[in-house]
């Protein structure tokens, strides 16, 4: 019932437009032919045009200003405040070429409309005002150029050698992160050992792996370099982490990474914004499949001292899961035990039921 | 002794063409395999609205689905059927689809084919002074790939697993595993197949294109004499030529790997518990291969419509366009550059950061080009004596988006600025503007300004006012609320903001988004009506309604199939003569010649009469053939 109403509605209402269409239209033509150049009401796009330029200038300058808050997040990397503000430079930069150039085109719109008693100017070209504009902005952007390949040289020069490592692993659709455990060396790995439980395809025949743990949360300390290692495992995804200015694809079969400093604990933030309930986060920013949008991994960053206490809280992967054990190499394992920090009983225990079999 | 061979062939030619148009062919050849120039230019166009408003409500839907995440889309399920989910909902997989699908058909099937396919089809002849293009038959047949293309795409939407869903830029491994992602099975493949044709109709109108500006340009028609549009179309189809196979390489590769086993992109894959036998291919490799197409593409699809807006705005400010060969070296210099930018899509790939110098470097270049652009057509309007025409109205709007949307090309070619920009929504606020809605300007400008010539009426010139200022304040309600949201750090290709604490505001600007974007597909429809309804009930065209210079206004009111009656007219002047001093009319077309302007004529112009009688005005003069 209500659905046929809205259907009659609708046609009722275009039955009108178009009604009103004919009448103006036939209205015209009794009018005839006016000898003008062109259609009654030509001026009234100049003025509107000028109007719109008014009111959406007005609404960018108010709106930018009255929302700053809002739209813009806070820095906490070192390179975020570079990158910051070469894009705030950019920002100056553009708006006042932007707005000039918007307010000269619509100025001349509205200006230089018809007018049956004035004629156009013949002005084919001008080389010098043309020469102008090509060397201006070019001047400008090499300007912004420079500095900007100066921070992206910055940002993407090697890591220092003693940069925190972490791994991060992208899969559809969740991340996982990996650390390297007390060597401070992540271990080797290999897609075809992956399986649901060893979920990083740790290859445990290299003595690395055994320390590794691996962390449903990124901690990363303050003030220190951390090196970013990503990989994924089945399609392409990206590691984003806004507050950071950080961003870098996953890519099956080629590890890419990242280095940056974070500037400000976790509860330094907090703080400053007066949100105690603030969390840094990571998202996946290249499209990877239905969960794409759901990929949050919490980041948290620590002091220097609360982040060594962290990883000496966490289990080695090995330790979690000693199943694997049987995996190391017999050499290796003792070894591996230690390493991993499982009591040996048990992994002699287990030796010798693996023995029996 | 050349010209009176030549003069010869093209009388003999003439008497043919006469006899062609006494021969009416059936309803068949006239309308469906015609191998008339105008009659496909209508069918790229008629294709091309149709994709278009299938475009537009394909991003209405999903605009209903970020601007009302709340909203029940139960009253969908009639037409969307199994893709609602059952609490009312849009099924992720599908929403994917819809972003992947719009792209696909706005970028390819709209602005590529029905913005190229439409001008370049119906001016290139009728602006040169031709009867038909260099090959009727390959005209014909672009069209008709173009159209099998566009009906496997079509199906393509229909079929139970969902059309292509890992975005536009279909990069694998996402787009090559159809355990990834349900739309990566046969809606991948019949993607895929549709490109290819797509390609291959792009090509066999490209070519065409370019032997008809080069060989086919009527007496006096010299280089330098040619509109814009002609300039324009010639650039265009040649960075199509280059550009496209590339493109038909990387998706027959993508071919290889999905069904015969090859590993040219996968590498170390583990999938729902199955490590994959895919070893040493590079994902990155495609991303290189998609933007060697994929960035020439965007001038693909806008330097057609700038040049359609230099003719435009030149025509209705009554004056020459500022700096004619500055606009023709820009194009040119854009043309070249498009080729080596490619890589700033790509600054965080993974791609050696030394190579995001050099991308970074040539990709801040192109915007010296561009700016020149922008400041000869305001340049243009300065002093001008502007007629706001519907056609008028959306240049205008062009220049704007073009302006808006480009400068922001310069926070995102900032290989620094752009590694937290890309793949936000600062970027498809930068893309839609400077590309999309130009490109799409440029197009409504011509279907405009052009209509009289198509179809011998005059479209209604209020409904076209109103269609222009709806769309134009509509397009800036939907894109520029996206700059914010986008440096607030929003990821694009999201379903939903509400699992991250960063992008959980800004709901209200997303729901004026939506709003605006509904409005704006509305208004489309106050052209629809315009169009069809003027196209049998216009008010009859005069044969020039615009005053304007260039030849296709020399053609009668509906041109027949050979374009002039008679003889082909000559060309003496260039197509810009708007308000010469001295001149009666304030318009003077390109096939009068200097003899019989002598109150208007500059002095070197009186020195081109001498050369005038001799019916070749000293440039390269090559008759058309058949």
């Amino acid at each position: 019932m209500m659905n046929s109403i809205i259907v009659l509605g609708v046609i009722l209402i275009l039955a009108i437009l178009y009604l009103i269409f004919r009448v103006g239209s036939l209205v015209t033509v009794a009018k005839g032919d006016t000898g003008s150049k062109v259609e009654s009401g030509n001026g009234t796009h100049a003025v509107l045009f000028v109007v719109f330029m008014i009111v959406s200038l007005v609404g960018f300058f108010w709106y930018s200003y009255v929302n700053f808050d809002n739209y813009t997040l806070p820095i906490a990397s070192e390179h975020g405040k570079v990158t910051d503000k070469l894009f705030w430079i950019t920002m100056g930069v553009t708006v006042v070429a932007f707005t000039i150039i918007s307010i000269v085109m619509f100025i001349f719109i509205y200006k230089y409309r018809y007018d049956e008693n004035r004629r156009a100017a013949f002005y084919p070209d001008n080389h010098y005002l043309e020469l102008t504009w090509t060397i201006i902005p070019g001047i400008v952007l090499a300007v912004l150029v420079f500095t900007g390949l100066r921070a992206w040289n910055d940002i993407t020069s090697p890591p220092s050698k003693n940069a925190e490592v972490i791994e991060l692993i992208g899969q559809q659709f969740a991340w996982t992160a990996r650390y390297p455990g007390k060597d401070k060396e992540l271990g080797n790995v290999n897609f075809k050992l992956i399986d649901a439980t060893n979920e990083f395809g740790l290859d445990l025949t290299d003595a690395k792996t055994h320390d590794d743990f691996k962390s449903l949360e990124l901690h990363i300390p303050v003030n220190k370099e951390v090196l970013l290692k990503i990989r994924a495992k089945d399609v392409l995804h990206s590691v984003y982490l806004p507050h950071f200015r950080v961003k870098m694809d996953a890519v099956p079969g080629m590890p890419t990474h990242f280095k940056f400093t974070a500037t400000k604990t976790t509860q330094e933030m907090r703080d400053e914004l007066g949100n105690q309930a603030f969390n840094y986060e990571m998202a996946c920013t290249e499209i990877c499949g239905q969960g794409h949008f759901s990929m949050r991994f919490p980041v948290v960053v620590d002091t220097e001292e609360d982040y060594e206490r962290w990883k000496l809280s966490q289990d080695s992967w090995l330790k979690s899961n000693p199943d694997y054990v049987k995996d190391v190499p017999a050499g290796l394992r003792e070894s591996a035990m230690i390493k991993a920090g499982i009591p040996v009983i048990q992994e002699v225990k287990q030796a010798t039921a693996v023995g029996s079999n | 002794m050349a010209t009176t061979v030549h003069t010869h062939h093209e009388v003999h030619h003439d008497t043919h063409a006469d006899e062609h148009e006494h021969h009416e062919g059936n309803f068949w050849t006239n309308y469906i395999f015609s191998q008339d120039h105008k009659v496909i230019a209508k069918q790229f166009l008629i294709t091309g609205i149709f994709w278009a408003l299938l475009g537009g409500i394909l991003s209405v839907i999903f605009r209903l689905q970020l601007g009302f995440p709340e909203a029940s889309l139960e009253w969908l399920r009639p037409v969307l059927g199994g893709w609602i989910t059952p609490d009312g909902k849009l099924n992720q997989e599908f929403y994917l689809a819809l972003v992947t699908m719009h792209g696909t058909i706005m970028v390819f099937f709209v602005l590529t084919a029905g913005l190229s396919g439409t001008f370049s089809n119906f001016l290139i002849p009728l602006q040169i002074g031709a009867r038909d293009m260099a090959s009727g038959f390959l005209n014909m047949l672009s069209y008709w790939f173009f159209f099998t293309s566009s009906v496997i795409m079509f199906i393509s939407l229909f079929i139970s697993t969902g059309p292509a869903g890992g975005g536009w830029t279909i990069y694998p491994p996402l787009s090559a595993l159809p355990q990834a992602i349900s739309g990566s099975g046969l809606g991948m493949t019949m993607w895929l197949v549709a490109m290819a044709l797509f390609i291959v109709s792009s090509l066999l109108g490209g070519i065409n294109y370019i032997t008809t500006i080069i060989n086919m340009r009527t007496r006096g028609m010299s280089f330098t004499k040619m509109p814009l549009t002609i300039w324009a179309f010639f650039f265009t189809a040649i960075i199509g030529l280059l550009s496209f196979p590339v493109l038909f390489a990387a998706a027959l590769l993508l071919i290889f790997d999905r069904s015969f086993g090859t590993s040219f992109y996968l590498s170390d894959i583990y999938i729902q518990g199955q490590a994959l036998a895919h070893e040493g291919g590079s994902a990155i490799l495609f991303q290189h291969l998609f933007w060697f197409l994929g960035h020439p593409e965007v001038y693909i699809v806008l330097l057609p419509a700038l040049g359609i807006s230099s003719e435009i705005i030149a025509t209705n400010s009554r004056k020459p366009i500022f700096g004619y060969k500055a606009m023709i070296g820009s194009m040119l210099f854009i043309a070249i550059l498009s080729f080596i930018v490619w890589a700033h899509h790509m600054f965080v790939t993974g791609m050696n950061p030394f190579l995001g110098s050099i991308f970074m470097l040539l990709t801040l270049i192109i915007a010296v080009p561009s700016a020149v652009k922008i400041f000869n057509y305001v340049t243009t309007l300065w002093r001008g004596n502007i007629r706001f025409t519907p056609g008028m109205l959306f240049s205008i709007g062009l220049v704007s988006f073009f302006l808006t949307g480009g400068i922001t090309g310069i926070f995102l070619g900032n290989s620094a600025i752009d590694i937290q920009l890309h793949d936000t929504y600062f970027v498809v606020a930068h893309f839609h503007l400077v590309m999309g809605s130009a490109s799409f300007f440029g197009m409504m400008a011509g279907v405009y300004h052009w209509f009289p010539k198509m179809f011998g009426r005059m479209m209604d010139h209020r409904l076209g006012v109103i269609h222009f200022w709806i769309t134009f304040v509509g397009v800036y309600m939907v894109f520029f609320p996206m700059h914010y949201i986008g440096i607030a750090g929003f990821p694009r290709r999201y379903y939903s903001f509400t699992n991250f604490a960063f992008s959980s505001g800004f709901t209200d600007l997303n729901m004026l988004v939506s709003v605006a974007a509904i409005l704006t597909l509305a208004a489309q429809f106050i052209f629809l009506f315009n169009f069809f309804y003027s196209m049998f009930r216009g008010k009859l065209a005069p044969a020039n309604p615009w005053n304007s210079n260039t030849l296709e206004w020399t053609t009668p009111r509906n041109p027949q199939h050979g374009n002039w009656p008679g003889e082909i007219p000559a060309v003496y002047r260039w197509p810009y003569d708007y308000s010469k001093p001295g001149a009666k009319e304030d318009f003077i077309p390109q096939n009068v010649p200097f003899s019989e302007t002598p109150e208007s004529n500059l002095p070197h112009e009186n020195d081109q009469i001498k050369l005038e009688g001799s019916g070749n005005s000293g440039s390269i003069v090559i008759g058309p053939k058949h």
